[in-house]
């Protein structure tokens, strides 16, 4: 299985652009596909689908709560939905929503959180989404993904809208390569995607940060003779244990990376699943501090915290050495 | 405070426009439309209603000022800098890394009373700030400025509840009426009209003003409260992207940045209102 990383790398679109395409196509065969927006189609990249499809979306205006709400209500009677709403206020605002009414009462709405993480750059932590990952897998009844690529962003939105099952997926608004060619790929929640294998360190990212995590392995390689095994893990919950138990059995090194705090995230996801079936690996959790954001772009958030081709080198270095 | 003439807080409002484009052209993003539209009522606030000056910000009698939009935070920050709050080159790293002059007021920038950029959330805030004052028996006065696109958020209807419930008559909170949200006019996206009607149905007084019209806005603030034992509203009639002909009523100017050219006629537009004045 080769990444693509050292060959054609595809420039890639943005995995808001692809999930509005997406969800265009499923759209016009389906006529129960409904988005559900709140001021936010156009930064859902939904204006085209709504010029296509004005009767399959619903206009909710400024109120996240009230969209999540009416989301479920219309999923309770066989819509399938996709609520669609920056991560940051769908997933802080309208939580008790998500909880109650889409996943203890078990209605189906796919919940789309837009420009995650700290897509939002310069408009400052009211727009960041750094805990979303921790508050959704503390619900039970939700499946939480964050795909890294074009590809499982165009398999995670259609394979949720044919799931009976209440969704979170999010992604941001950078263009992203193909981590892979399609021809290698394949996509299943709950299987993480094994994008490049190696022998000295395992690199479990999700979302944005897998290809900065193939860029440092890349790196590695070729300067100091490390390989890595680089995962896309999309599925945040529910974790795929079996890939973990396998990468773990190597005795190698374990690094992390995501673009969500520290806290409550992939990394303690997988150190909890770990620790609890004695497992031991050297062990480091990649992310954003518990601290006062750094103010600037995505990509600024990203350097000053090392989210990046060099900053996770170095930190795979240090955990190698110990 | 040494009162400005009428003549003087429309100079203001003009430089204020200018600034606002050159930073936003600056930064290369900013939220252009909806400053424009409130700016004229921030000039009045600070210029004329607020005793808020860099000298009494650690006052506890001082007059709070909580921007519930707080995406036009391009106009809060000019009209701070120009208050002294802070040196107004520091506006030149608008959205920089490692800036305090981010896309949405925080309070490490000298002057902002609280962190908002979350729609919905200024209204609680103003509520409980001003309920402080009753308990206290302090006399200071809390101003807050919501979107109107904002007012579906339900807690703004929570708190409207509240401040009549606990009389606060010692709160104004003003609606910049632009008519304008992100994806279409506030009537087709969620039509929240009549908002008189409602605001008055939870206890509220309510008046509306010409938004640009520093006279009328002087005017509804000198009558605050309204009633007695009532919150006060100001719905101000207000155009988006107000001053720059080809930014108003244009729906794409809510977080547009002027191309060089676009920035050159702007600033000329408003050079030449200015030289009427
Ligand atoms: C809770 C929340 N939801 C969504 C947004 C994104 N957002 C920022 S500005 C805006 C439109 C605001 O429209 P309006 O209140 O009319 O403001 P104005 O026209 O004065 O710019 C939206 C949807 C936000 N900042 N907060
Ligand atoms: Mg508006």
């Amino acid at each position: 299985m080769g990444a693509i990383i050292d060959k054609e790398i595809e420039t890639g679109k943005a995995n808001l652009e692809v999930f509005s395409s997406t969800l265009q196509e499923l759209a016009a065969t389906d006529r129960d596909i409904v988005a559900v927006t709140s001021d936010s189609r156009g930064s859902g990249k939904l204006v085209p689908f709504g010029q296509k499809f004005p009767k399959q979306i619903v206009e909710i205006g400024i109120a996240e709560q009230n969209l999540v709400g009416v989301a479920a209500g219309l999923a309770s009677v066989g819509k399938k939905v996709f609520a669609v709403s920056p991560a940051c206020f769908l997933t802080a605002r309208a939580l008790e929503q998500i909880k109650n009414d889409v996943a203890y009462s078990d209605n189906p709405v796919k919940l789309i959180g837009i420009s995650a993480g700290v897509s939002y750059g310069a408009l400052g932590t009211t727009h960041h989404s750094l805990h979303d990952f921790a508050v959704l897998r503390a619900i039970n009844n939700i499946i939480i993904v964050a795909p890294a690529d074009n590809f499982e962003t165009e398999q995670a939105i259609a394979q949720a809208a044919a799931s009976e099952q209440p969704f979170y997926i999010r992604f941001g608004k950078k263009p992203m390569p193909l981590l892979q060619p399609r021809s290698e790929s394949s996509f299943e929640f709950g299987k993480g995607r094994v994008i490049k294998e190696g022998d000295d360190i395992t690199f479990i990212a999700t979302g944005e940060t897998v290809y900065p995590a193939l860029q440092a392995a890349a790196k590695l390689e070729k300067e100091q003779g490390i390989s890595a095994t680089v995962i896309s893990m999309h599925t945040i919950k529910p974790l795929d244990h079996d890939l973990l138990t396998k990468v773990a059995a190597t005795g190698k090194p374990i690094l992390t990376v995501e673009e969500h705090m520290v806290y409550g995230g992939l990394g303690e996801a997988c150190a909890s699943y770990l620790i609890q079936n004695g497992h031991h690996n050297r062990f480091k959790i990649m992310g954003i501090p518990d601290e006062y954001t750094v103010t600037g772009s995505q990509n600024d958030i990203f350097n000053h915290y090392g989210l990046t081709e060099s900053g996770i080198a170095a930190e795979a270095a240090k955990l190698l050495e110990k | 405070m040494k009162q400005m003439t009428e003549q003087e807080l429309q100079q203001k409002s003009v430089q204020y426009r200018k600034n606002i484009i050159k930073y936003i052209y600056g930064a290369k993003a900013g939220h252009t439309g909806g400053s424009l539209s409130c700016v004229d009522i921030l000039n009045v606030l600070y210029n004329y209603v607020l005793n808020v000056g860099p000298e009494n910000f650690d006052s506890p009698d001082r007059d709070r000022y909580i921007q519930s939009k707080g995406h036009t935070v391009e106009a809060l920050f000019v009209v701070l800098a120009d208050k002294g709050f802070f040196p107004e080159s520091d506006l030149e790293t608008m959205s920089q890394y490692k800036s305090h002059y981010i896309g949405h007021p925080t309070r490490k920038v000298n002057g902002v009373e609280q962190n908002t950029g979350a729609l919905g959330h200024g209204l609680s805030l103003s509520v409980g700030t001003a309920l402080a004052a009753k308990m206290d028996a302090r006399d200071y006065r809390v101003f807050t400025l919501l979107g109107d696109g904002e007012l579906p958020e339900g807690s703004n209807w929570e708190a409207a509840l509240t401040a009549s419930h606990y009389k606060l008559d010692n709160l104004c909170a003003i609606i910049d009426h632009n008519k304008l949200q992100i994806t279409a006019s506030t009537k087709e996206v969620c039509d929240t009209n009549p908002i008189d009607d409602k605001f008055e149905s939870f206890g509220w007084a309510v008046r509306h003003v010409d938004g640009h019209d520093i006279g009328q806005l002087k005017e509804a603030f000198d009558a605050m409260p309204f009633e007695a034992g009532k919150p006060s509203l100001i719905i101000a009639h207000t155009v988006k992207g107000k001053g720059i002909s080809y930014m108003e009523n244009v729906l794409k100017w809510h977080h547009g940045v002027p191309s060089e050219e676009q920035y050159a006629a702007a600033m000329e537009e408003l050079d030449q209102v200015m030289a009427t004045l």
